[in-house]
């Protein structure tokens, strides 16, 4: 925890203080991050998402079809996947692929002795390990969002479209009107704190590995488990604060 | 000896402890520009330990490390920064970093502390390569190349800033004969030509008679001798005779906790196998 608390610390710094000394970050690692972190992330990112799509309108037409009230299948679709499912699910997938591989990354390198030797070297490892990864994830993880948002809709629209006798115009106008701009930004701001979340995590647990192969594997398992805990608890709190305590 | 030259590493009365167990006990020693100490003694008697303490990696129980004059003991790490850019270390694996290759490897410090051009900072690699008998190897990775050319690799990029201080640790463990003597050669020709110190650990003992100008012996934690190369190899000490010669026979026992040992050879010594090593032996 202690370590945790540091690592923030010392990011917020090289982030926050650092670029106003004159050492700003780099930009060509940022971009390799982004691809390696969301752009190779993305397919992944689209059958989940395509497959919540499906899936939501399915429940929702098997629900309110006996209600009569189809016609609010493309609203249900649109909110469940702006404000809860979009965030949670992508941030599910980014953890178990990206944070996952992250702190496996930085736990062999710090095995191997790489992170001496760049602290010998005077090159400090958050600045040059943890800083791009930190900016690729916290514009990926909100990237991949709406990029999610957009295949599940599709989703539902394949279930609208194909199996129920909604067309699409019908279906778009349906899901726009439903939804306001807060569904949107609350999720977005909800996948921004998740990304600092997860590769916070993943980033102090590579960094603080000891004990060899056996200790990379059980740093990559706890960073997985961690992320995953804090992210559903930070889901919970941060719904209760946009749409209960308002 | 030119012990007339300005004192570079200070290391007075440094202690260090793991527990209750003494690592490192009471070693002071200084050196001077343009010497080369080598640091011996068997596995596991604190070599490695007291490197890590002179780099900063590591602190002290008690007593002081000086480089450069500068006490680096109770630095911040962004003061210690400063001192590290004067001097350069090879790790015994070579540590380099496997994303990048043997090049990018050896630019990095350039890269991030010097304003040199690319083009500049390639030369200055290519150099450094060359130094070393990696020639045209820039574009390969780590994992591409045997231990013995990361080793060398690591070595070009402790040099890539010329450092007026290197340490190495075990810089000519699994070099081939003809290897260790280039490695020796460079070590000697900057440390003579350059004014360049040099801090060596290893025990590695042509090498290290080859090089050295001083040396020390450290044994479970102090030093058991220090001197000039002949004056360790007239050593009467029999401890240090044992060492240089790689002898089996002689005072250093394999046993590390000899005293220990000696006290509880009457005890049954406790079981160190779990369980699931021995359920079959089990009976009822």
């Amino acid at each position: 925890m202690k370590n945790y608390l540091q690592l923030n610390l010392s990011l917020l710094y090289w982030i926050l203080i650092a670029p106003f000394t004159g050492q700003f970050f780099k930009i060509a690692p940022i971009f390799r991050q982004m691809v390696f972190i969301g752009v190779r992330a993305a397919p992944m990112v689209a059958l989940t998402a395509f497959s919540i799509g499906v899936t939501l309108a399915m429940q929702a037409a098997h629900s309110l079809e006996s209600l009569g009230a189809e016609m609010y299948i493309p609203d249900l679709v649109m909110l469940t996947l702006l404000r809860e499912m979009g965030p949670v699910l992508i941030a599910v997938i980014v953890i178990g692929r990206s944070g996952s591989a992250v702190a496996a990354e930085l736990g062999t390198m710090k095995v191997s002795e790489e992170i001496e030797a760049l602290e010998v070297m005077a090159i400090n490892p958050v600045q040059y390990l943890v800083v791009p990864r930190f900016l690729a994830m916290m514009v990926m993880l909100p990237a991949l969002t709406i990029f999610g948002n957009y295949i599940g809709i599709l989703g539902g629209w394949a279930v609208c479209r194909f199996a129920l006798d909604f067309n699409t115009a019908g279906y778009i106008l349906r899901a726009l009107e439903s939804a306001d701009t807060w569904d949107l930004y609350s999720g977005m701001i909800k996948s921004v704190v998740f990304a600092w979340i997860v590769i916070t995590i993943a980033c102090n647990a590579g960094l603080n590995v000891e004990g060899g192969a056996e200790g990379v594997g059980q740093a990559t398992t706890a960073s997985v488990v961690q992320a995953l805990l804090a992210m559903l608890v930070m889901n919970a709190v941060l719904t209760g604060i946009f749409f209960f305590a308002a | 000896m030119n012990s007339n030259g300005e004192t570079i590493i200070e290391v007075n009365n440094l202690v260090r402890r793991f527990g209750d167990r003494g690592v490192l006990d009471d070693i002071s020693f200084n050196v001077h520009r343009g010497e080369t100490l080598v640091i011996m003694g068997g596995s596991g008697c604190g070599k490695s330990t007291l490197l890590r303490h002179m780099i900063g990696s590591m602190k002290p129980t008690s007593g002081s490390v000086k480089l450069f004059g500068e006490e680096i003991t109770g630095m911040k790490e962004r003061e210690i920064e400063r001192v590290r850019l004067r001097f350069g270390m090879l790790f015994q694996s070579g540590a380099l970093l496997a994303s990048l290759t043997v090049g990018e490897n050896v630019a990095l410090p350039l890269l991030q502390h010097t304003g040199k051009s690319p083009d500049e900072i390639e030369e200055i690699v290519r150099g450094k390569l060359e130094m070393v008998g990696l020639t045209g190897f820039e574009d390969l990775k780590p994992d591409e190349i045997s231990g013995g050319m990361k080793k060398r690799v690591g070595l070009a990029r402790a040099l890539a800033l010329d450092p007026e201080l290197l340490f190495s640790d075990e810089p000519t463990s699994g070099l081939d004969p003809i290897m260790t003597a280039v490695v020796d050669q460079l070590t000697l020709k900057l440390t003579q030509g350059s004014h360049m110190t040099a801090v060596v650990v290893s025990h590695d003992m042509t090498s290290a008679f080859r090089i050295a100008t001083r040396m020390i012996m450290l044994g479970h934690g102090s030093i058991v001798a220090q001197g000039t190369p002949d004056e360790i190899r007239n050593s009467p000490n029999p401890e240090v005779q044992q060492f240089i010669h790689g002898q089996a026979d002689g005072p250093i026992s394999l046993n590390v906790s000899q005293e220990e040992h000696k006290d509880h050879q009457h005890v049954r010594p406790r079981p160190f196998l779990g369980g699931r090593f021995r359920f079959h032996h089990k009976h009822p």
